[in-house]
């Protein structure tokens, strides 16, 4: 029977304690939002940060909690970036519009692609991802007219957020812009995999046969999140495209699905803050030593990533063992859990 | 009188194998039925074509007299039909609470909802609370389920096919591998299943079946060999022969 009036039963308090807010996270956010006054010359930085937490976070509802893998997450971050740069180059200038636009266009792929991605195991699905990712780069590339090509779309004006704020020279505007997004999608994301939906995602994730042997739907559940989880990484592409008012056909290349990975990998996967704290140090990594030695940041983030899984092989969670374990383990590389994916990560 | 569940000439070939061999079986309401066979009988693949994990080569399914031999698994559960595995088939990184109120939310209709917690759901819990009762799984409703002793695991095999509220229950091998010390609880969760919940027990173990069937069909090489009561079955001498006197080996 459910508690007395004023206590809870212990079946109320084991629901409430996954989804319940701690500590750790109020810091976190105070943090990343102090880092506003914090930072002078850092504004732009911070805004790369908080679009690659979001492109990571997108990954992460697939791969952490789905258990989905992808290494063509970039389709749906190019096609934001395409949307949100296209509107704004033909004189819709709102940001905010913009988000909209890239969210529906990246949900709208999301859903097409996603019954491929159904298709199959892991190998299938990495492989399934990554051509659409490519066929992808290269309609950009052809549709010339539309995209610029590889000369890149040109001619982007940025209107203010809301009508109000002007994006300015030193990405005040942009720092505050891509972190408040940030955060309202994450609040968003964080409701969503403590629901009853959420958790059967993780029941999929967890063992599909069960899942629908208790009347899951698991086909049509994978597709509504991998539908938003596109969703998301398009609103990611949309901020990179208005924050820096140009797009290439960078967005949408291979190096920037394979580093999503590794920003998970560094972070964790499955507890949503995995991606946000892996954009952090990846990006920090990143610009401390691109000033050091701007030659090697490659070799350097490649060296500390091999560190990384050797000896703290716990920072990637359970959940994401399991699929790039199994992923890696099928490839036939060597050792158990993280270790083959240093080894094994193509790095572009 | 409907029965709960009927196979009429169901097949199921697997290249040259013909692993359910044109099998029509009633399994009446409120039943406790209980299909044997030795290994390799087919009795897994028979199961797999109720559920629905398979698609069989021929022949029908019903459940309460409607056709759901097309249906997909999860269909099929919401229709009333439930089962549970021979081997563990749980979410390892999700606790029994969880486990249970997914079943249990599924049912309902709330599988989508997506923005409030199950933890603000009163009926939802107060069905999960039942249930955990119901199968002495109270006191590790929290812990990972990964964590939990085997026999706990087996007891929540059955608890989340039962969070289905289902009107036809599969039971595959319930107590396999359940050390002695936590069998007794096992055999009177299973037991003390309400009768409106028809049950067919697939089971190697003989205790078990003659404890707790009422009728017995016997699987061999995928048919059905013969099907009557327990003294029926247990005193027939050709039974004796291709199954009985193989397990007393």
């Amino acid at each position: 029977m459910p508690a007395e009036a004023g206590s809870r039963s212990p079946v109320e308090a084991g629901l409430r304690h996954r989804p319940r807010w701690r500590w750790q996270e109020t810091v976190f956010w105070i943090l990343a939002f102090g880092s506003f006054f914090l930072t002078s010359d850092k504004h732009l930085l911070v805004s790369e940060i908080a679009i690659l937490a979001l492109f990571a976070l997108s990954l992460d509802l697939i791969l952490g909690y789905a258990g989905i893998v992808s290494l063509g997450h970039a389709a749906f971050l190019g096609l934001g970036a395409y949307v949100a740069g296209l509107l704004a180059k033909h004189g819709a200038g709102e940001p905010l519009l913009g988000l909209v636009a890239a969210a529906a266009a990246a949900a709208l792929a999301g859903f097409a692609t996603s019954f491929l991605v159904l298709r199959g195991a892991d190998l299938t699905r990495l492989m399934v991802t990554l051509g659409v990712a490519l066929v992808f780069g290269e309609i950009a590339n052809q549709a010339a007219w539309l995209t610029g090509g590889a000369d890149g779309l040109q001619g982007i004006t940025m209107g203010p957020v809301l009508g109000l704020f002007e994006f300015d020279i030193f990405g005040r505007t942009a720092h505050a812009y891509t972190l408040v997004v940030l955060f309202i999608l994450f609040l968003l994301a964080r409701r969503v995999v403590h629901s009853p939906f959420g958790l059967s995602i993780m029941a999929i994730r967890d063992n599909p046969l069960r899942a629908r042997a208790v009347g899951v739907p698991v086909n049509r559940r994978l597709v509504a999140i991998y539908t938003m989880a596109a969703a998301y990484a398009g609103v990611a592409g949309a901020l990179l495209a208005q924050t820096t008012q140009f797009v290439s056909l960078d967005v949408l290349e291979f190096h920037r699905s394979a580093d999503l990975i590794l920003v998970l990998v560094i972070g964790g996967a499955g507890y949503l803050y995995g991606g946000l704290i892996g954009a952090v140090v990846f990006k920090l990594l990143q610009d401390a030593f691109a000033t050091l030695t701007p030659q090697y940041w490659l070799f350097w983030i490649g060296l500390i990533l091999v560190v990384l899984v050797l000896v703290g092989r716990e920072r990637i969670s359970l959940h994401a063992h399991g699929v790039l374990g199994r992923i890696f383990g099928r490839l036939g590389l060597p050792g158990r859990r993280v270790a083959p994916l240093a080894g094994g990560e193509p790095r572009p | 009188m409907t029965a709960a569940l009927e196979t009429i000439g169901l097949k199921k070939r697997f290249g040259g194998l013909t692993a359910t061999d044109d099998v029509t079986f009633r399994l009446e309401k409120g039943a406790r039925h209980a299909l044997i066979g030795p290994n390799g009988a087919g009795k897994t693949t028979f199961i797999n074509l109720l559920t629905g994990v398979l698609a069989p080569s021929g022949g029908t399914v019903l459940l309460e007299g409607a056709d759901i031999t097309r249906l997909p698994p999860d269909a099929r559960v919401r229709r009333g039909l439930a089962r549970t595995f021979q081997i563990n088939q749980l979410f390892p990184a999700l606790t029994p609470l969880e486990t249970i109120g997914l079943a249990v939310s599924e049912r309902l209709g709330g599988g989508w909802h997506w923005w409030r917690s199950l933890g603000t759901r009163r009926p939802i819990m107060a069905e999960i609370e039942a249930v955990a009762e119901r199968f002495g799984l109270t006191d590790i409703l929290g812990e990972r389920t990964a964590t939990l002793p085997y026999g706990k695991q087996r007891l929540l095999e059955i608890a989340v096919a039962f969070a289905s509220k289902p009107r036809v229950l599969l039971l595959d091998e319930p107590a396999a591998g359940v050390p002695e010390a936590e069998r007794a609880d096992l055999l009177a969760a299973v037991a003390a299943l309400p009768r409106e919940v028809s049950v067919l027990l697939i089971e190697h173990d003989m205790d078990l079946v003659f404890s707790f069937a009422e009728r017995i069909s016997v699987l061999v090489n995928g048919a059905l060999f013969t099907e009557g009561t327990v003294e029926e079955v247990s005193t027939d001498p050709r039974v004796r022969a291709v199954y009985l006197g193989e397990a007393e080996h």
